[in-house]
């Protein structure tokens, strides 16, 4: 008897499958609450947005095609690739309202794939990292080396086609000072890029992609370069540029020198160049607070329609006469 | 050798002339002289040297061995076959590629995550062939290295092994031992060479057949006569036919020179032929020529290769897979076209500089040669975009079906005390079809029946003993809330003359009262007599020698005396019970077991049986116990056609009696003018009897005068000497004539018994909207038996019968054989679709031989049309292949799910065949157990099993492949989309671990929780409403509506959650801070949102939340932000792009939380407005329930649940409770009746009948 007891499966409400269980079932007065508590949080913090978004001021010029002399319209590249004409352009921008520091610099490149697979993994990070790894540069093609096999430092694509123009701005007469530092994310300056790494035959041969280094700063202080090593998502981007750590008064004009040396003529490629204050929710962005407004809405609108449709036309709850039996009697 | 010795003595001391005893020689068949002439010809070629196998070493006499292996593969072959087989499924071939273009530098990611789990799922499955194959392989072993005595010359017998049998050999196999291989029989035990065979593994029979030894081989009844046994057998070449066998035996006298002499022939039969698997039963034992060996043999030709199964979900989901792969060739397609053209189009460095496509190229952004570049990102894409087909899906699959089957193993209401034994799922690919079930197609004896006759009543001198009320009646009164009790004060009430329907039989209400009084004693009785097998009888009236107070003893006497006399069984000694002087019995057929018992407990024990003689005590008319002797004079063998049986005795007084019983129609037929005094009250009686599926049989007696018997006796031992081809007809003839005249006595009533909940089992699966088909080997009669005692028959069924006649079958010609079933089918067909009886219930029995011919090509369309519209289906006389057939047209021509279950070996080739096959494993052979999908102890779990774990397992696949497939679009797509903002590049938004661990860990759990867990209603309530289950048999849960609906929200999902993400986070900064995103930033957030969103979207689609669920739900969402941390926390070499994401980058930004609060809610709002509106105004039956179930609170509307109970039952016409529903109808349009009657002061009241149900004693 022992024998045959012990071959019977030993009771557990699991294996029973007699777990206590919460069965929510979709009452319309579930349904009524959902749509209702999902409006009525969803407006709010879309307004809250939308209000945060309003705050924001932001100035953008798009300078690409403005910068190029009149002679060279039709050949911008030949313009841009000619080292030996001036490249400085000045353009001015009204500020329709008071820029509350700290103010960001961006330059925003649009067409720009900086996603692009190849581009992407073209750089090394244990050579940003350590000095000692100087050579590893295998990712790097088709900028891992110099034609006599010395590493370059940053090697890859992505460093070699590190944006150069520039900004000076000012304002009535006087210019604004741009800060520098503090645009790359602290890890990056910590840990990605080493501090006693220098870099070394950077544009030093063959076609200059970009802005060159100075070979005396190590890269953990070259924000430009962290900044632009930090790959943008999608081919519209913005980088940080700068901050100006003063307010910019509203209706005021400001003068901004560009040196405009970076050749996105050739592949079609828009530059420009933008001033923005940020708040909670960062850069001026309308749609998120739109999007919440919008579902919130919708949200409320099914509500209070179920709500109707619950006083108009209820349905008892379990009512039997919606059981497939009773829909098709049986003959 | 002590044990020969003791077995010689036995032989000696119990040796009776069994041939003698009841038969007339009539065994042997005229011999099939045309045979002769064909061997040597093609098809009869063998030639078996008996006795001297050392002739089969060599060719052309070299037979295979007499090992069998059902195994699949063995150790060298299973590697490569069992990986064939892994890849031919197109799912595995393709992740078979994308693994080995892993290794390459194609790949976007890791090359183990994509080869690990394809490791893993083919491993799985490879191991669970493997595991499979090896309980094969240990069962081939157990029954090739079974032992039997073989002559290894010099009259010495050995023990060897099964395998080492050669054809040729000569063995013995002793009681109770099964048969090695197809033997020739050569002797027996018996001086005259008979054995009893139960062949219950070869057609489910578990009557005993005789099998008898040719004369001349008579003599070799010992085994030191076989040292100079010589004979050529030529015979018919191994075939699968279990009932012919044509065959020569050539042999001589061997005189002492040992030189052959074979001049003489001697024709062989079936019966002398021994089949393989078959036991020798009741004879010590058997001397037999090995003629088949290993697959020569019958039995083996008969069983087919196990056809591995894959369930109709997982076919259907290969369909789903092919739609997602055309998927994925196309986005690849996309992809790789617009690569090229984006690479081709700058043939010079002329746009992308920053690329420098010139410098360094790049095979797969090679613009110099665009085609390469665009195959290469073909292939790429190709594994990319693979997340659209998940080889995780395989993964969790066979994990959830794994424990699903540990579930079903481990449920407690599936086990059975009695056996010990519980049901267990041996393969867990089919839990789903289990859901699914349309048709049932179940074996017969040991499957619904116990194999187990009892005595249930009789109806002595038209007075029925034994109980009357039947379940039926009981449940019936029961549900109209009206009990017997009030019905009969009610009509003791009126005056009246109670009459029933039939209006004959007339009662007295006091009689009634006596009635019921005695069947409550009955029942009374019956459970305090639990203690004698094959006897469930109490009555008062009878028992105790309470019956020699009745009116006419007489006639009772010599119904128990037939109930002694007529048949072929001897008693055995009742050991370890002496205290008691009860009897064993054996005897040919079970019935005749329950009869010898029951006269024994009637006071008619019948004790001893000599040569001629038979003793029997009987109790005298004064109650004394007296010991009577009776001459056995002639035997009138039961043969199918005859249907009846009858011995001629002489009493001690002298007078001759022929003792008659039979089938009620042939005993009938051959009444006497003066014999009919009961007949009508018996017909009466056995239509009541067989209406509660009873096996009934009418006895009959004659006073024969001695120069009757003498005229006739000559005449037949005249009959009984011819030889040749006439003789059995003749003999029926001469039979007949003095079966003539008879006296009925009354009729008795067997119960086959049935299993427990067998009856209730049916009735839930009928309602459950199964169709059940009974198919058995057994005949007519007992089948239609059965159907009636498991309620798949009732009286006012119209039931067809298909069966060839008897002229047409004599003739032997096919052409006039399919007319005959042809017309019989249409005739019947037109019935079933006659406006008249349209709505009637239609039942069909067909004979195993038309079912032949029916089931022929140019017939079968008609027979299976006829055969859907019947509510039930009883195949009857069918062999094991035909159970195969059956069950493979029916799957294949009426498309419908069919399960079948069956307990012996004849049943393995239907359990093969079906889409799902049980084996009950309560009995002794294995063969069953080890070719089904499931096996269980009883018949009745497979309610539970269907309709509880079926219907769940059912859901819980469906859902889990329905979510799996949108989870992984939605996870797909957007890596797609986003090669979209890549210029076809390829780039990968997420980090090569997020991809690695969205299918491993971060929504794995929570779909293995939903696999296994998911409850729509609970068990009870399945059981409650057996409706439920109809949603699986209509497949609504993964039809292409529903597959397709869930692709399309996967699509817009991705979309959704790509297209949010873009355009919230760019381009402008989304911190405080002035930062802007980078890859790792967008990455990030859309990943978390789409690990939000997938987590949950399954926790919408749940129904049954346990604190497992919550858990891997929840804990799923709360552990990718731990991943984040822990990997953000690595040095950067280990986590680049990731490190410190979360802390420093998006977890302090309030823009990423709203981010994902906002695009899980839209992603997941178009479902829930679906559910909300499905639910509202569409609501499925489960939904209801479900309300009416958990909804409520306040008011738990009891009735309307009753109600609702009742009526969510699939019509049908068939079950216990279908029963029970027309007798209700009858019994209230009787109510209805007499109350008009009373209205109109009839005194009639026909509802008597039906309220004290079988009231119709009439003692005159």
């Amino acid at each position: 008897m022992d024998h045959k007891n012990s071959k019977k499966p030993t009771y557990s409400r699991f294996s029973q499958q007699e777990l206590p269980a919460w069965k929510p079932i979709l009452t319309p007065g579930w349904a009524i609450a959902s749509f209702i508590t999902i409006g009525t949080l969803f407006i709010p913090i879309g307004l809250l947005a939308l209000s945060a978004s309003d705050n924001v001021v932001e100035i953008s010029d798009r300078y690409d095609e403005v910068c190029v002399p009149d002679d060279y319209s039709s050949k911008a590249e030949s313009y841009i690739q000619n080292p030996d004409v001036k490249k400085t352009c000045i353009r001015t921008i009204k500020v329709p309202k008071k820029l509350v520091a700290p103010i960001f610099v961006y330059y925003q490149l649009e067409n720009f794939y900086q996603n692009h697979r190849r581009y992407v993994k073209s750089r090394s990070n244990k050579q940003l990292r350590d000095p000692k790894a100087e050579d590893d540069t295998h990712d790097c093609f088709p900028k891992s080396k110099t034609k006599d096999g010395k590493p370059i430092v940053p090697c890859g694509l992505i460093a070699w086609s590190l944006f150069n123009d520039t900004y000076k701005l000012s304002t009535r007469g006087k210019e604004i000072s741009i800060n520098k530092k503090g645009i790359a994310w602290k890890s990056d300056r910590k840990a990605k890029f080493g501090s006693n790494v220098y870099p070394k035959n950077f544009q030093k041969e063959g076609l200059i992609g970009g802005a060159t280094l100075d070979e005396q700063i190590p890269l953990s202080e070259q924000e430009d370069l962290i900044v632009w090593m930090r790959t943008a998502a999608l081919p519209k981007f913005r980088k940080l540029y700068g901050k100006i750590e003063t307010d910019i008064e509203a209706h005021d004009s400001i003068k901004v020198e560009i040196e405009n040396n970076y050749n996105t003529y050739k592949f079609g490629g828009r530059k420009k160049l933008v001033l923005s204050t940020t708040t909670w929710i960062g850069g001026k962005n309308d749609f998120v607070g739109m999007a919440y407004i919008g579902v919130g809405g919708i949200c409320l609108f099914m509500g209070i329609n179920f709500i109707l449709l619950y006083v108009f036309r209820p349905r008892r709850l379990g009512d039997p006469s919606y059981l497939s039996w009773n829909r098709h009697p049986i003959a | 050798m002590p044990a020969n010795v003791e077995r010689k003595k036995k032989k000696s001391k119990g040796r009776v002339k069994w041939s003698n005893l009841y038969t007339f020689s009539c065994f042997r068949p005229p011999a099939p002289a045309s045979n002769r002439l064909d061997f040597g010809q093609p098809g009869f070629t063998r030639v078996v040297f008996c006795n001297d196998s050392g002739k089969h070493k060599t060719k052309p006499y070299k037979y295979s061995g007499n090992d069998v292996t059902t195994t699949k593969y063995n150790v060298i072959t299973f590697l490569p076959k069992s990986l064939f087989e892994q890849f031919r499924r197109v799912a595995n071939l393709y992740f078979l590629l994308v693994a080995v273009l892993s290794v390459t530098s194609l790949a976007p990611f890791s090359p183990l995550s994509l080869i690990a789990p394809l490791v893993f799922v083919v491993g799985i499955s490879m191991l669970k062939e493997g595991v499979e194959d090896w309980h094969r392989f240990i069962q081939d072993m157990e029954v090739n290295s079974r032992k039997v005595n073989v002559h290894i010359g010099g009259g010495v017998f050995v023990d060897r092994q099964w395998k080492m049998l050669r054809v040729g050999d000569v063995v013995k196999v002793n009681k109770n031992e099964y048969f090695p291989s197809d033997l020739l029989l050569l002797s027996s035990s018996y001086e005259d060479g008979v054995c009893y065979v139960e062949t219950m593994n070869l057609d489910g029979e578990t009557n005993l057949k005789i099998k008898r030894c040719l004369e001349c081989t008579l003599g070799f009844d010992e085994e030191i006569k076989f040292s100079k046994f010589k004979a050529v057998v030529r015979c018919e070449d191994p075939n699968s036919s279990l009932y012919t066998f044509v065959a020569n035996l050539e042999f001589g006298d061997v005189d002492d020179s040992n030189d052959l002499d074979l001049n003489s022939s001697y024709p062989v039969s079936p019966s002398q032929f021994l089949l393989r698997d078959s036991k020798l039963q009741n004879t010590d034992y058997v001397y037999g020529v090995v003629i088949f060996t290993g697959r020569d043999t019958k039995v083996v030709r008969n069983s087919m290769k196990s056809p591995s199964k894959r369930s109709r979900v997982e076919r259907k989901m290969d369909h789903v897979i092919y739609v997602l792969f055309f998927m994925l060739l196309l986005i690849s397609l996309i992809a790789s076209v617009g690569s090229v053209m984006y690479t081709d189009r700058d043939q010079t460095d002329k746009e992308w500089w920053y690329l420098r496509l010139m410098d360094d190229r790049d095979a797969s952004f090679d613009p110099g040669n665009p085609l390469v570049s665009g195959f290469l990102q073909f292939l790429r894409a190709l594994i990319l975009y693979g997340y659209l087909i998940p080889i995780s899906l395989y993964v969790s699959i066979e994990v959830v079906k794994f424990l699903q089957a540990m579930l079903i193993n481990n449920d407690q209401d599936l086990f059975d005390e009695v056996s010990g034994k519980s049901v267990e799922a041996r393969t867990s690919n089919l839990n789903e079809e289990l859901g699914q079930v349309e048709m049932v197609l179940t074996d017969k004896t040991g499957t619904l029946t116990c194999n187990q006759m009892e005595f249930r009543k009789c109806s002595i001198e038209g007075v029925s003993y034994g109980g009357d009320v039947n379940e039926i009646v009981r449940a019936a009164s029961q549900r109209m809330n009206i009990d017997i009790q009030s019905y009969r004060f009610n009509l003791d009430g009126d005056d009246s003359t109670p009459r029933d329907s039939m209006e004959t039989v007339e009662i007295s209400s006091d009689h009634v009262n006596e009635s019921k009084n005695s069947i409550l004693d009955g029942e009374h009785d019956m459970k305090n007599l639990g203690g004698i097998k094959g006897f469930n009888f109490g009555d008062k009236r009878l028992m105790n020698k309470m019956w020699i107070h009745g009116s006419n003893v007489w006639d009772m006497m010599m119904f128990f005396r037939v109930m002694a006399l007529c048949h072929t069984g001897i008693p055995v000694e009742n050991e370890g019970q002496s205290g008691n002087h009860r009897l064993k019995y054996e005897a040919e057929s079970p019935e005749e077991v329950t009869f010898l018992i029951a006269a024994q407990e009637f006071g008619f024990q019948f004790c001893r049986r000599t040569q001629s003689l038979l003793f029997v005590k009987e109790i005298d008319p004064s109650g004394l116990e007296v010991e009577r002797e009776y001459k056995l004079l002639n035997l009138l063998e039961f043969s199918s056609s005859r249907k009846r049986m009858s011995v001629i005795v002489r009493d001690e007084f002298g007078q001759i009696f022929l003792l008659c019983k039979g089938a009620d129609n042939t005993i009938f037929d051959r009444l006497g003018d003066g014999g009919r005094a009961y007949q009508h009250a018996t017909t009466m009686h056995l239509a009541n009897y067989a209406e509660d599926g009873l096996r009934t049989m009418v006895f009959a007696y004659k006073k024969i005068k001695d120069s009757e018997y003498e005229e006739w006796s000559s005449s037949f031992s005249k009959a009984k000497a011819i030889i040749g081809p006439g003789r059995e007809e003749l003999l029926e003839n001469v039979s007949e004539i003095i079966e003539k005249d008879l006296v009925l006595l009354g009729a008795v009533a067997v119960d086959d018994k049935l299993q427990d909940g067998v009856a209730e089992c049916i009735d839930k699966l009928a309602q459950a909207g199964l169709k059940i088909w009974l198919l058995t080997g057994d005949k007519k009669e007992t089948a239609v038996n059965i159907g009636f005692a498991c309620s798949l028959l009732r009286h006012d069924m119209h039931l067809f019968n298909l069966s060839l006649s008897r002229e047409v079958e004599s003739k032997n010609e096919l052409k006039a054989m399919k007319d005959d079933i042809l017309n019989q089918i249409e005739a019947s067909y037109r019935a079933t679709i006659n406006e008249k009886t349209k709505d009637d219930p239609f039942a069909l029995v067909v004979d195993g031989k038309a079912l032949e011919i029916a089931l022929r090509n140019d017939t079968r369309d008609e027979f299976l049309q006829l055969a859907v519209n019947c509510a039930s289906v009883i195949c009857c006389r069918v062999s094991p292949k035909q159970k195969a057939l059956i069950t493979r047209l029916v799957k294949k021509y009426t498309g419908k799910m069919t399960l079948a279950i069956g307990d012996g070996a004849n049943d393995v080739g239907m359990i093969q065949e079906a889409d799902i096959g049980i084996g009950i494993s309560g009995m002794e052979g294995m063969q069953a157990v080890m070719a089904s999908d499931f096996s269980m102890p009883q018949f009745r779990f497979l309610e539970r099993l269907l309709i509880v774990h079926g219907h769940w397992c059912y859901k819980r696949i469906s859902k889990m492949i329905l979510y799996f497939v949108y989870k992984n679009i939605v996870f797909g797509l957007t890596l797609f989309y986003y090669e979209l903002y890549s210029r076809f590049s390829g780039d990968v938004l997420y980090d090569g671990w997020y991809m690695v661990m969205f299918n491993l860990f971060l929504t794995s759990l929570p779909v293995i929780s939903l696999g296994v867990l998911e409850q729509d209603v609970s068990s009870d309530i399945c059981l409650q409403f057996p409706a439920l289950y109809q949603q699986g048999q209509k497949g609504i849960f993964f039809s292409w509506k529903r597959i397709i609906g869930w692709m399309g929200n996967g699509v817009l999902t991705s979309l959704v959650i790509s297209i949010l993400n873009v355009y919230i986070l760019s381009p402008s900064a989304f911190r405080k801070g002035g930062q802007v995103v980078d890859i790792a930033h967008l990455g990030v957030t859309t990943y978390t949102t789409i690990v939000w969103t997938v987590n949950c979207q399954i926790a919408l689609i749940i129904t049954h939340f346990t604190w497992i669920q919550h858990i891997f739900i929840w804990g799923s969402i709360f552990s990718w932000y731990l991943f984040l941390l822990f990997y953000g926390a690595l040095p950067p070499a280990y986590s680049n792009r990731e490190y410190k994401l979360l802390v420093e980058a998006v977890g302090p930004a309030p823009m990423y939380w709203m981010v994902v609060l906002l695009v899980v809610v839209i992603s997941l709002l178009p479902y829930f407005i679906y559910m909300v509106i499905q639910r509202s105004f569409y609501p499925m039956d489960d939904h209801v329930i479900q309300e009416m179930k958990y909804g409520r609170k306040v008011v738990v509307d009891d009735e309307t649940w009753l109600r609702e109970k009742q009526s969510s039952r699939k019509a049908t016409h068939i079950g216990f409770s279908a029963r029970v529903d027309a007798k209700i109808l009858y019994l209230k349009d009787q109510l209805h009746k007499k109350r008009m009657f009373i209205i109109k002061s009839i005194t009639n009241s026909p509802i008597r009948r039906s309220i004290s149900v079988n009231p119709l004693e009439n003692r005159d």
